[in-house]
């Protein structure tokens, strides 16, 4: 028996379903499940740019012949969708499992979206596990209702099942071979004549399924003899559990498309039956919209994740006491950019430089925070890019006020085709790529840029400045974040241009650094207590009003920013 | 012995956290009980508060702990500890490691970091343990060793076997490091008996 968090668990899960491929790109809370996987050997996995380019990937190697896992958080299907909704007409050669983690709360997401709504939309059918044991066990059924149906299947994770660990019994690999391709053009080729045709197949699929699911052992009865039913799926079943001990449940294994011949015995003779589910009235509405009586969302919240707490305050149950709250205001505690990360050096010249900053999802969207405050949007992967262009576009009083901050993964990701359109329709654009040399905010992982794999090997990396003198931006330039005055001037510089332009820093990650610099202290005869200093947000440096300014050499990795900040010349190498 | 629980491990990203928790989930599954942790990855770690809860008994659901719940609420800095503490249950043992480590609202000077936190720490729980890991891991060989110090407090306290320990500290901890660790869970453990907790 081990101990597995659910990302482990499909990993495990695909290991055992004798997948052989698979593909995704990185993004909390879906991240681990690839980077588990790329320990089983038999399994060929792979980050892709971004999460289209993987499930066209997992397409093909699902064609191709062997069972294929695609993974990506909840906003990452949206970049996917495309494909998506076509792959459901087509349908596949050996299996294909499509794994999406929705982030309830956004722990680590800009967005809180469902990603349920695209089993329907798109007439796929949708797996959802509540533990670590049925996300391996899902993976599995995914694999044989992919085959069975000829379909793509969604497995929907959340934070809570990916993140938490809970225990699993592992079983062998099962050997699958690799099935032959057959050439099968109105299978393959969605032309219209052949999509029509394939349209009314998806839907004679779905009534297929529909019958099946009523049935399906996933969807399971506990029947408690009570008058309350509950009807759930997911992380929610467990809280529920916790919370109604004496009701019946309706656990649904599968979430599309719903048993409705099933729902409909489970609430027979029931006085009242309750949808418990987080965030959009998901199963609630098609159950009501079927005709069954049953309350949700008017109990529920459809905000941020659920608790056992939350449910008790729902249904007016008592809770525990608990130990009373300190009654001084804390401090809240938000996370911050890492000391002697190259970005501090980029956020504090765009701050002085009052640039409105297009921003983008990375670790570098906390340069939105206090002390820079230097970002002005984050919308999507790659939108600051797009956004920087129709900024100039909207008024040429805006010309050269607008700049792009963008990752090196992000922009693999989604920044070079907004690139393209800055240079295509004469923008005057500045894009600065914070090249870190690897995936950041998800925990480090390679990229096209980096020059490894996930697997490990080494490869070609992709180089920034060919590629932006390709697209035929004329001015692409290179800065050292480190070097606070290269990076105001040149960012400067390159605002002023009436061309499109490219900065790309050029300092590593602090995090995948091997050895740590000399560390910095302030010396207190020469500190005037300007406070300048305060301004690079690191979180080595503190200020306390009877103890003045001070830098705690065990955070310090000796970046340096601050001392160039100093106009004092009081902050010192230790040694020095 | 007791035969369920929660225990709340809190801190702040880089302290350890997650190790903390691996070890001693590892360690009840070791000794025969159903677990479940739940514990937050992602943009929260950069420094951010972090938190790994961990439900142990016969037949465990839900992976959340409730406000009340947590039998043992096991800070490894202060102001952490105080902004978790009303998940302590009335009665429960409240273990601190009195590292502070200041958010950016105080680093700015914005706001100030608490200063009577430990008295009202103490006036508010019944059990509470001190232990400046801080200091004793300097004494080990580094801040590193502050999380197996903290830890080793719960040694007595859980109705986990020895050999459990080892084994899950065994999994956890890269061979070359696990003689060091093992010395600074057992250092933890002996300050419990110093002060007869």
């Amino acid at each position: 028996m081990e101990l597995y968090s659910g990302n482990e668990a499909i990993a495990r899960g695909a290991y055992e379903g004798g997948v052989s491929f698979a593909a995704g790109y990185p993004g909390t809370p879906s991240t681990e499940i690839l980077e588990n996987l790329s320990d089983y050997k038999e399994v060929n996995s792979q980050w892709s740019p971004n999460e289209k380019v993987a499930l066209e990937v997992g397409m093909g190697a699902s064609l191709g012949g062997a069972r294929t896992l695609v993974t990506m958080k909840h906003v990452g299907l949206n970049v996917a969708a495309d494909p998506l909704f076509t792959a459901a007409y087509t349908g596949v050669n050996a299996g294909l499992v499509i794994l999406v983690a929705d982030d309830p709360s956004m722990h680590s997401s800009q967005n809180e979206q469902d990603s349920r709504y695209y089993a329907r939309s798109s007439l796929i059918p949708m797996l959802e596990p509540s533990d670590s044991q049925e996300a391996k066990e899902y993976l599995k059924e995914a694999l044989k209702l992919s085959e069975d149906f000829d379909t793509p299947v969604l497995l929907r994770m959340t934070t809570r099942i990916s993140h938490s660990k809970t225990k699993v019994e592992l079983s062998d690999r099962t050997k699958i071979p690799i099935r032959t391709y057959e050439k099968d053009i109105a299978k393959y080729v969605m032309l219209p004549q052949n999509a029509r045709q394939k349209r009314l197949n998806l839907l004679e699929r779905m009534r297929r399924l529909e019958d099946f699911v009523n049935t399906y052992h996933l969807n399971q009865v506990e029947e408690a003899g009570g008058e309350i039913g509950i009807i759930t799926s997911g992380i929610t079943y467990q809280h529920a559990k916790e919370v109604f001990k004496a009701a019946s449940f309706l656990k649904l294994g599968m979430v599309y498309p719903l048993p409705f011949g099933l729902i409909e015995s489970f609430v027979k003779g029931k006085k009242s039956v309750y949808v418990v589910e987080e965030l959009e009235p998901f199963l609630e509405d098609a159950i009501k919209a079927h005709g069954i009586k049953v309350l949700g969302k008017e109990l529920v919240p459809r905000v941020g994740e659920l608790s056992p707490d939350i449910l008790r305050d729902s249904f007016s149950l008592p809770k525990g006491d608990s130990t009373s709250a300190i009654e001084t205001p804390l401090p809240p505690r938000p996370p911050l950019m890492c000391p002697g990360c190259p970005h501090r050096g980029v956020f504090h010249s765009l701050n002085k430089l009052k640039l409105t900053v297009m921003g983008d999802i990375g670790c570098y969207t906390l340069g939105a925070l206090a002390p820079f405050e230097a970002m002005d949007t984050c919308l999507a992967m790659g939108a600051g890019v797009g956004m920087a262009l129709g900024f100039e576009k909207a008024t040429s009083a805006n010309l050269g006020k607008a700049v792009a901050v963008i990752g090196d993964s992000t922009f693999v990701h989604s920044g070079i085709t907004p690139l393209i359109d800055i240079v295509y329709n004469k923008g005057a654009s500045t894009v600065i790529i914070l090249d870190n040399r690897i995936t950041a905010m998800t925990g480090r992982q390679d990229h096209p840029g980096t020059g490894r794999t996930l697997m490990g090997e080494e490869t070609r990396a992709l180089d920034f400045m060919k590629l932006a003198e390709a697209i035929g931006v004329g001015s692409i330039r290179t800065i050292d974040p480190y070097d606070l005055k290269q990076t105001l001037t040149t960012i400067k510089e390159e605002t002023e241009k009436d061309e499109p332009s490219v900065i790309i820093t050029t300092r590593p990650c602090a995090l995948i650094l091997s050895e740590k610099e000399t560390p910095f202290s302030i010396d207190k005869k020469s500190c005037t207590r300007c406070l300048s200093c305060l301004k690079v947000g690191c979180p080595a440096i503190s200020f306390d009003k009877a103890k003045g300014l001070s830098i705690d050499a065990n955070v310090c990795i000796g970046c340096g920013v601050c001392a160039k900040v100093c106009k004092f010349s009081a902050i010192l190498e230790v040694d020095s | 012995m007791i035969d369920k629980g929660a225990i709340l491990l809190v801190g702040v990203g880089g302290q350890g956290i997650t190790l903390a928790t691996k070890i001693v989930s590892l360690a009840l599954l070791k000794s025969g009980f159903d677990v479940k942790v739940s514990e937050i990855h992602g943009m929260a770690q950069r420094g951010g508060s972090v938190y790994g809860m961990v439900r142990f008994g016969k037949e465990v659901y839900s992976p959340i702990i409730s406000q009340g719940e947590a039998d043992i609420l096991m800070a490894f800095e202060l102001l952490e500890a105080a902004r978790w503490l009303i998940y302590l249950k009335p009665g429960g043992e409240l273990i601190l490691g009195e590292q502070t480590i200041s958010p950016m609202p105080v680093l700015l000077g914005k706001m100030d970091y608490p200063s009577d936190l430990i008295s009202q720490l103490k006036d508010k729980t019944e059990k509470l343990l001190t232990l400046n890991a801080e200091e004793l891991a300097f004494e080990l060989g580094g801040l590193k060793f502050a999380n197996m110090i903290t830890l080793g407090t719960l040694k007595e306290r859980l109705p986990i076997t020895q050999s459990a320990w080892e084994d899950a500290i065994e999994e956890s901890i890269p061979e070359r490091f696990i003689e060091i660790n093992m010395k600074a869970f057992e250092l933890g453990r002996k300050q419990i008996m110093m002060r007869g907790g």
